[in-house]
């Protein structure tokens, strides 16, 4: 194995290592947070959905770009999933497929600003952050869809479990799989980090520098809508606050996952199990007694952590190889 | 690959204009197949716009542009790159998060079933390519940390694993110790063995000499000559490319030189410059000369105190100035209008009376507050002084002509009442007019007693205007020379005089 990537695996087992142990303590203080039916469905279910955003957040970030509007495209989508369960009698296949097209749609947009306009993505999603959820709104207006007016295939799909696994984390888990060896594996995918690494150079190489960012862009956009359609299949009811805010919960997922917030390395797996630690960590810190108002403290300090480790990880890396190099 | 017939790439009668300033006039290049091919000119002759054309970085205005005998017009380096021309660039891009091998193979890696990547092979080919170039690199390193050298080979095995058979190196021994030098002449060849065609880019005419087989000579944006080397010598290459008459473009008048106000002694920045020793009097205008990378603003920073040094001493007047100290310095007499003005020298947002009174903002502010009508005054002053064009001194920086952003840099430096001015490309950017009209201020300046030492990349200005010329080359200075031994054949050759060979 070489050097980079045993360095990236320790980054990946460190997540991982300080998720059993946040889970083993919480445990012992309280045996139902992992060992009963619920806890255990729990602990697998609610990540799934920041899961699927913290991967195509990754994607983006990888690009040395971020998607700040993949919350109101959850929301966007997850009312179109309604809606159409609602005004049409499309079979749920379908629904879902149009509701990850339409996610996909918007991250394009997303995407082709980005890329074509050049203005920084961090201007753009923001504006698109605020554009999609008020169409979203507007659409809307005062309805709102409840759980009777989903199908009820739909709602035992976000109930149901195969072998002890929630459906809803094996198609999340699915993703992951299929994205990480996408990014490991395909030429398209190394061109993300390449990009992300050094936007100049990668104009030099001659890479489709543009074409690569729509497609991060798109992936992530798709991944929302994704997460929407899956959204109501758990929950049921659509309100208008859908999503507010797990844009940034996506950005601190793939944060502490190892995703260097300025691009060209870091892994999506890392991204995902950054996602399974910070839902986690909400769930359990009222077990361990901490007040609520402490709790957001928390995952803050967790993201600075994060940042601090991989900046003293980088510089410690980089004086190595000088130190090589002058041998 | 040396079946064709005739040249591997021509460049004939290769125009390229910037707007209104002209890049190239009527470039032309030759270079067969197996050959190095120098090219040299000084800063500004065009080379490296003809390498951005050859690269598809820019495309020409005119001329003809011959790839093994088709013509072609490249719209982006991907294009290029796949007709098989590979440029080394002196400072490579590569990246940094990245291995060694993915840097070698990104965007063409070998691919198996549903477009997995082959790790296996493409780590098999790198080793190749690194045993072929006799180098040791470790293949699964990051790129990040290597050495400029090292980034070169990779670089390099990057245009061999195309089979790229035009070969560019733009200037690729600036950066590189002895020993670098050496294993890139001999990968050099290496290539040529093989039937490569490669352009050499230097101002090291020691290298030019010892690797080339043939040699363009450009000035101006032009074609000058091509010869093989062995039927010139340095001579005949620097007479060519200097080949221009200084004549009585810059009126340096006359100014009555008075007593030391600045000495440098032994300044050394380690990897910068070492062991600079330099003196200033007072009315005297001294110009340091250097290729671009010599260590001139480098220098120029280091005696303002902007950027620290590991040993000399700088005095002004007699008195120390401390090191890493611009306050300091500015206050002791040391006034440095820099080279990017644009960025550097000018808030490019605020009008020419605060940015004139910038530097003495202290002495204009009474109890903490600055007063606009006393900043006025101030800047009225000086911008009359100094013939400013513009309609009110409200005008915003950003909207001045590049003459006339210089003239307010240099009122805010006078301003300060310095002892010695530090000027770096005084006229980089200015049109021809205005040049001579910074000059004229220049001389008069001197006139008036002030000491100043000018870095100027423009053999003619530096040899119109300038007292004494001190020569830096690779941060050592190589010459001293006063007015009238100060001819471009004797600047030029202690530009490029390697010190490795001296040593």
């Amino acid at each position: 194995m070489t050097r980079l990537a045993s360095l990236l695996k320790q980054r990946e087992t460190g997540i991982l290592v300080a998720f059993l142990l946040f889970l083993a303590v919480t445990t012992a203080i309280n045996p139902r947070f992992l060992f009963s039916s619920d806890g255990w469905r729990d602990l697998l279910l609610t990540p799934s959905i920041l899961v699927l955003l913290a991967v195509g957040q990754a994607m983006v970030i990888i690009t040395r770009s971020v998607d700040l509007s993949v919350g109101s495209i959850v929301a966007l989508t997850a009312y179109l999933t309604g809606r159409l369960f609602l005004d049409t009698g499309l079979p749920i296949a379908v629904v879902v497929v149009l509701a990850v097209l339409a996610g996909m749609v918007l991250g394009l947009i997303n995407g082709a600003l980005v890329a074509f306009a050049k203005v920084p993505a961090l201007v753009i999603t923001l504006g698109t952050l605020y554009a999609y959820r008020g169409i979203m709104l507007q659409w809307a207006g005062s309805d709102r869809i409840n759980a009777s007016d989903i199908p009820d295939a739909w709602l035992t799909f976000g109930t149901s479990s195969l072998l002890g696994i929630p459906l809803l984390a094996v198609v999340s888990l699915l993703v992951l799989a299929g994205v990480a060896w996408f990014m490991h594996n395909a030429r398209a995918g190394r061109e993300l980090y390449a990009i992300g690494s050094d936007p100049d150079a990668a104009v030099l190489y001659g890479l489709k520098v543009k074409s690569r960012v729509l497609l991060a862009f798109a992936a992530s956009g798709a991944l929302a809508g994704l997460a929407g359609v899956l959204y109501v299949s758990r929950y049921g009811t659509i309100s208008s606050g859908v999503g507010m805010g797990v844009e940034l919960e996506a950005v601190g997922a793939a944060v502490i996952g190892g995703v260097a917030i300025f691009g060209g390395s870091g892994t999506v797996l890392g991204a995902a199990i950054g996602a399974y630690l910070l839902t986690t960590i909400n769930r359990g810190l009222p077990i361990l007694g901490i007040e609520d108002f402490w709790q957001r403290a928390v995952v803050g300090l967790l993201i600075i952590a994060a940042i601090v480790l991989d900046k003293l990880l980088a510089d410690r890396q980089h004086r190595k190889l000088l130190a090589e190099r002058n041998q | 690959m040396t079946g064709t017939d005739g040249p591997a790439l021509v460049l004939r009668d290769v125009a390229k204009s910037f707007g209104s300033v002209v890049a190239l006039r009527a470039a032309t290049l030759a270079v067969d197949a197996g050959s190095i091919h120098a090219l040299v000119g000084e800063n500004g002759a065009g080379k490296s716009t003809l390498v951005k054309i050859i690269s598809g970085l820019h495309r020409r205005d005119g001329g003809e542009f011959l790839l093994e005998g088709r013509s072609v017009d490249f719209r982006s380096t991907a294009e290029s790159k796949a007709a098989g021309i590979a440029v080394i660039y002196q400072e490579p891009t590569l990246f940094p998060d990245l291995s060694v091998t993915e840097n070698i193979f990104m965007g063409r890696q070998p691919t198996g079933r549903w477009g997995r990547i082959d790790r296996r092979a493409m780590n098999t080919e790198a080793h190749a390519l690194f045993e072929q170039l006799g180098v040791q690199i470790d293949p699964d390193r990051p790129a990040e940390g290597l050495s400029i050298a090292d980034q070169q080979i990779i670089e390099i095995a990057k245009a061999i694993s195309l089979q790229a058979r035009v070969l560019i190196m733009d200037e690729p021994t600036a950066a590189l110790s002895g020993n670098e030098v050496e294993r890139l002449m001999t990968v050099a060849r290496t290539l040529r063995d093989s039937g490569c065609a490669v352009v050499f880019i230097s101002h090291r005419f020691d290298e030019v000499f010892e690797l080339c087989d043939t040699i363009t000579v450009m000035r101006d944006g032009s074609y000058v000559s091509t010869d093989p080397v062995d039927q010139v010598d340095v001579d005949d290459v620097v007479r060519r490319l200097v080949g221009r008459e200084v004549g009585d473009l810059y009126p340096k008048q006359p100014s009555e030189i008075g007593d030391v106000v600045l000495e440098v002694k032994g300044l050394t920045s380690l990897g910068l410059f070492s062991d600079v020793d330099l003196t200033v009097r007072s009315g005297e205008i001294v110009g340091l000369a250097g290729l671009v990378g010599a260590g001139r603003s480098e220098v120029a920073q280091a005696i303002f105190g902007v950027d620290s040094y590991n040993a000399g001493t700088v005095h002004v007047d007699g008195r120390p100035v401390p090191a890493r100290n611009p306050v300091k310095a500015m206050e002791m007499g040391i006034a440095l209008v820099p080279e990017d003005r644009r960025r550097h020298g000018l808030v490019l947002e605020e009008d020419i009376s605060r940015n004139i009174t910038s530097a003495t903002r202290r002495s204009l502010s009474h109890g903490g507050l600055i007063w606009s009508a006393l900043e006025r005054r101030s800047a009225r002053q000086w911008a009359s002084r100094l013939e400013v064009k513009a309609s009110a001194l409200d005008t915003l920086g950003g909207t001045l002509s590049g003459g006339n952003q210089q003239k307010v840099v240099l009122a805010k430096w006078l301003s300060t009442e310095p002892r010695v001015l530090i000027i770096d490309e005084p006229t980089r950017g200015i049109d021809v007019g205005t040049k001579s009209e910074v000059h004229r201020l220049l001389s008069t300046l001197a006139q008036e007693g002030l000491g100043i030492l000018m870095i100027s990349s423009e053999l003619p200005e530096v040899l119109g205007m300038a007292d004494r010329v001190v020569v830096l080359s690779e941060g050592h200075v190589t010459a001293e020379l006063g007015r009238d031994e100060a001819t471009p054949e004797a600047v030029m050759h202690a530009a490029t005089s390697s010190q490795r060979e001296h040593a």
